[in-house]
């Protein structure tokens, strides 16, 4: 039954009465609405915000802008076609996204790929997580309003991306990855510029840690912002820094098995007990940092050998079906592949770690005022390309 | 006021940076004057090598897009030695690569098997009209002076066969 | 001015013409060195090299030719004349204030008695442009940014005029061209060739003002009301062409005035040791410029390196800690004024 006019007026001023309810004081809430195109997401997100004052009280995120229709996609598609599609989803790191992809194939081929090309493996994916993180690092800064960091984010990531382009030819889409190895072998004089570039992206990290992190602005802006319990964020599939920010030692490079050279070497892994913003962005600098380590090591320790397991030319892979996930720099990536016998898949589910990740945001959202609502996703960092595929 | 320290370190991160700017100079280049050198390997464009092409159409199959246009017929040729048949030769008449299309994968160079598609770095072919972008088999064989060689492999690389 | 006795009119009319032309010239020169050069520079880059050949300094005169040939869009919902009206009160108070620094003994365009009052008096009006802009926008992005400003700048007033007191304490009085002769004139410690330049005694006086400036001028961490991350230009958003070019020329012309201010309280302004008379008139103007543009140098270094502070944590920041510190700093000032 619908609440008439004259009875709301009673309620109001019944309410008035009571000197505790100033009525003056109630404001309408409006809708905000961080529209598709907004600075601050990265991509298209929307987030429609409904605000009460400069406090959200409910928001919602709309994703969806830029579908692409993936797993459509690989369903038409051989498996060399699909490795460079599947390059697209995460542009930022890129070879992170084909890894899983081969692993789940090779698992069902029944192939290994030499120990050459899995530490190399290890090498370029290692050296993706590094480009797409030193980016996070100093765009954490922007979404605050300090625009130098992201320009020396830019500046070190080159490095990086010149190593990927001289090994692979694309600086953001390698294409790399191949059922069985890779593509090529190393050019000559590349170990030497990585092991350069490694010491100049750790200068980096200790820059950034001067220039922003241990700002007292930033600080203020970050800490205690976007608390994620340990509990609702593994409810929510939180993966990757986002969950170790909340003090849960979890990390597939380390826990999972894979074929990957990750177990040959003496790395941490690193978590932070606060859960906020904050301690995000620590956990993705130091992990930075322990990647560049990763790869000296991968290079100091760098087997030889061929560099592709013999692999037919038009390759079909045997009925079955695989799932193969890693540790991506967004977080837990994975690939469950339903093969048919074909050319191509019959069926590829595609886990992105940012589409899962993005979905704590409603329920992180309740309550916070209006600059945070910008801290909380950036802190959170998913790429619209993961969350949309 | 807040400990200094952090802010002032900031401070000192960006006056560092400034003046290293100008005693060393900026990391940018002032592009139509100074040009990077790019990678042996860089995927530029793709340059056609006319002569090793025998029409198998494996690229236009392979790749994803479907921008690669071929047409061909054959031909009969003389027979090689004295009193043998005539051979049948593929004639390439059109090689097109649609760049407004291609994702510049390398399915295509790579599954060529006569060698005759190679990777280039050439990047300067910009046009004002889509359309422009569709370059035939003469341009890609112009392409073809700008392919370097192949660089030297990593110590431990297996030797090619 | 010279020897020479001008009619008042014709007097009012060069010195009009003279205010009329500086802003444009401060706003594009701080616009250059600082926006484009300075801040390329501390981000590795080179900034603009081509407009005008010897390191794109036609860069910013392009921009204003190019914003001058814009269509003038209002939004159907905006309410137009107060719309229009906005960007012009805002320049209105960056005119004001170049009539009361001083450039030369001589050199003013109207040497008030009561002239850092009415200074500091006067910036406040900018304070309605910024909300006319928002409310008349029709835009919530823009009424959101227009509040945030009001509640920042109104915040930060108190701040910048208790920093000056302490100077107008020590020099005994408010007119700029006394507190620059009072400096000039001063003497540390019984050493007069130097002068007395009110930043050595009042150096928290000159953070609080460098601080407070900031804030008025909302460049970060003060920038909230145009956090571009966040509301896109804040109350700005609807502004474009003509109309956003007089915005920005404000908020240079202001960083400029403000930057003249600050040199004339704590730096003495166009006075340096030895220079007299004549000499002062013609050297005046580029001792000043110089000390404003470290005084600048400062503000826009703070501004390209930290993040910004959130409105709470703004408000907070000007009245828990800028003005109890400004009261202890005039306390001080007059104790030591009285008694020393």
């Amino acid at each position: 039954m619908a609440v008439t006019d004259q009875q709301q007026i009673h309620y109001i001023a019944s309410q008035a009465a009571d000197i505790r309810l100033n009525v003056e004081l109630q404001t309408e809430e409006m809708t905000l609405n961080l529209g598709p195109q907004h600075p601050a997401t990265h991509g298209t997100l929307r987030v429609v915000a409904k605000l009460d004052g400069e406090q959200v009280v409910k928001a919602d995120v709309v994703c969806g802008y830029m579908h692409r229709g993936y797993e459509k996609l690989v369903e038409v598609r051989t498996y060399p076609q699909i490795n460079t599609l599947i390059n697209r989803i995460d542009w930022l790191s890129s070879f992170a996204n084909e890894v899983p992809f081969i692993l789940a194939a090779e698992d069902l081929m029944e192939v290994e790929a030499p120990p050459r090309a899995q530490w190399i493996r290890t090498v370029f994916f290692e050296l993706s997580r590094i480009a797409n993180i030193t980016l996070f690092i100093g765009e954490m800064g922007v979404q605050l309003g300090a625009i130098t960091p992201v320009f020396f984010a830019f500046r070190d990531r080159e490095h990086v991306l010149n190593l990927i382009e001289e090994a692979t030819g694309g600086r953001f889409h390698p294409n790399f990855d191949r059922i069985g190895g890779l593509k090529d072998d190393l050019p000559r004089g590349w170990i030497a510029e990585t092991k350069e570039a490694m010491r100049r992206i750790r200068g980096y990290c200790d820059e950034l840690e001067d220039l922003l992190m241990g700002n007292e602005i930033f600080e203020a802006r970050t800490r205690g912002v976007g608390v994620i319990p340990a509990d609702i964020g593994l409810s929510y599939g939180l993966s990757g820094a986002n969950i170790r920010a909340s003090g849960v030692d979890w990390d597939l490079r380390r826990d999972a098995p894979s074929p990957l050279a990750w177990k040959e070497l003496d790395w941490k892994v690193w978590t932070h007990p606060d859960g906020d913003s904050f301690a995000r962005y620590w956990v993705r600098l130091q992990e930075t940092r322990e990647a560049t380590k990763m790869v000296d090591q991968l290079l100091d320790g760098l087997p030889s050998g061929p560099i592709q397991a013999k692999v037919p030319r038009i390759i079909k892979v045997p009925a079955g079906e695989a799932w193969a996930h890693t540790e991506n720099p967004l977080g837990e990536m994975g690939y469950y592949l339903v093969s048919q016998g074909g050319l191509g898949p019959f069926r590829c589910k595609i886990r992105s770690a940012s589409f899962h990740n993005v979905s704590i945001a409603p329920w992180l959202l309740k309550g916070v005022y209006v600059p945070d609502i910008i801290t909380i996703l950036a802190s959170l960092y998913f790429i619209l390309g993961d969350i949309d595929r | 006021m807040p400990e200094l320290p952090g802010l002032a370190k900031g401070l000192g991160v960006t006056f560092k940076t400034m003046i290293n700017t100008w005693t060393k100079g900026a990391v940018t280049v002032q592009y139509p004057h100074e040009k990077e050198d790019l990678a042996p390997r860089t995927r530029g464009v793709i340059a056609l090598k006319e002569e090793n092409c025998t029409v198998c159409m494996l690229c236009a199959r392979e790749c994803p897009d479907w921008c690669i246009y071929i047409e061909g017929h054959k031909e009969k040729r003389p027979p090689r030695r004295e009193g043998g048949k005539p051979r049948t030769v593929n004639v390439l008449d059109r090689f097109d690569i649609d760049y407004a299309l291609c994702m510049y994968c390398g399915i295509c160079v790579e599954v060529c098997p006569f060698d005759a598609l190679f990777w280039s770095p050439e990047y300067e072919y910009s046009e004002s009209s889509i359309a422009d972008l569709l370059h035939d088999k003469d341009k890609l064989g112009e392409w073809m002076m700008t392919v370097p060689e192949p660089p030297a492999l990593e110590a431990g690389a297996a030797k090619k066969k | 001015m010279l020897a020479l006795e001008i009619p008042y009119w014709q007097l009012t009319i060069i010195k009009t013409a003279v205010v009329l032309s500086i802003i444009p010239v401060g706003a594009l020169l701080l616009g250059y060195v600082f926006l484009l050069k300075m801040m390329a520079h501390m981000q590795s880059r080179m900034g603009p090299m081509e407009p005008g050949g010897f390191h794109g300094w036609f860069q910013l005169f392009g921009d204003a030719i190019k914003f001058i040939q814009k269509e003038d869009i209002i939004p159907s919902e905006a309410d137009r004349r107060v719309f229009a009206l906005a960007p012009l009160v805002v320049l209105v108070s960056t005119f004001l204030l170049y009539i009361v620094i001083p450039a030369g003994p001589r050199l003013v365009v109207q040497d008030l008695d009561v002239g850092i009052f009415y200074a500091l008096a006067v910036s406040s009006l900018g304070v309605i442009g910024v909300l006319m802009a928002g409310w008349a926008s029709a835009n919530k992005f823009a009424l959101m940014g227009s509040l945030r400003a009001a509640g920042q700048l109104i915040a930060y007033e108190l701040p910048l005029i208790l920093a000056v007191v302490g100077v107008v304490i020590q020099a005994g009085t408010m007119s700029l061209q006394g507190i620059v002769h009072a400096q000039a004139d001063g003497a540390i410690f019984g050493l007069s060739w130097f002068g007395n330049p009110f930043i050595f005694t009042q150096l928290i006086g000159f953070a609080i003002f460098l601080a407070a400036a900031q804030a008025e001028l909302t460049q970060t961490p003060f920038d909230m009301p145009v956090a571009e991350s966040e509301l896109v230009a804040g109350f700005m958003t609807e502004y474009s062409g003509f109309r956003f070019l007089f915005f920005f020329m404000a908020e240079f012309g202001t960083a400029f005035a403000l930057s003249a201010i600050a040199a004339t309280l704590y730096l003495g302004g166009w006075s340096l040791p030895g220079i007299e008379g004549t000499l002062a008139d013609i050297l005046g103007p580029v001792v000043l410029g110089a000390k404003v543009m470290l005084v600048a140098f400062l503000i826009f270094w703070i501004r390209f390196t930290f993040p910004r502070f959130r409105e709470d944590q703004l408000q907070a920041f000007a009245w828990k800690i800028l003005i109890p510190l400004s009261l202890v700093n005039i306390m001080a000032t007059a104790a030591f004024k009285v008694f020393v």
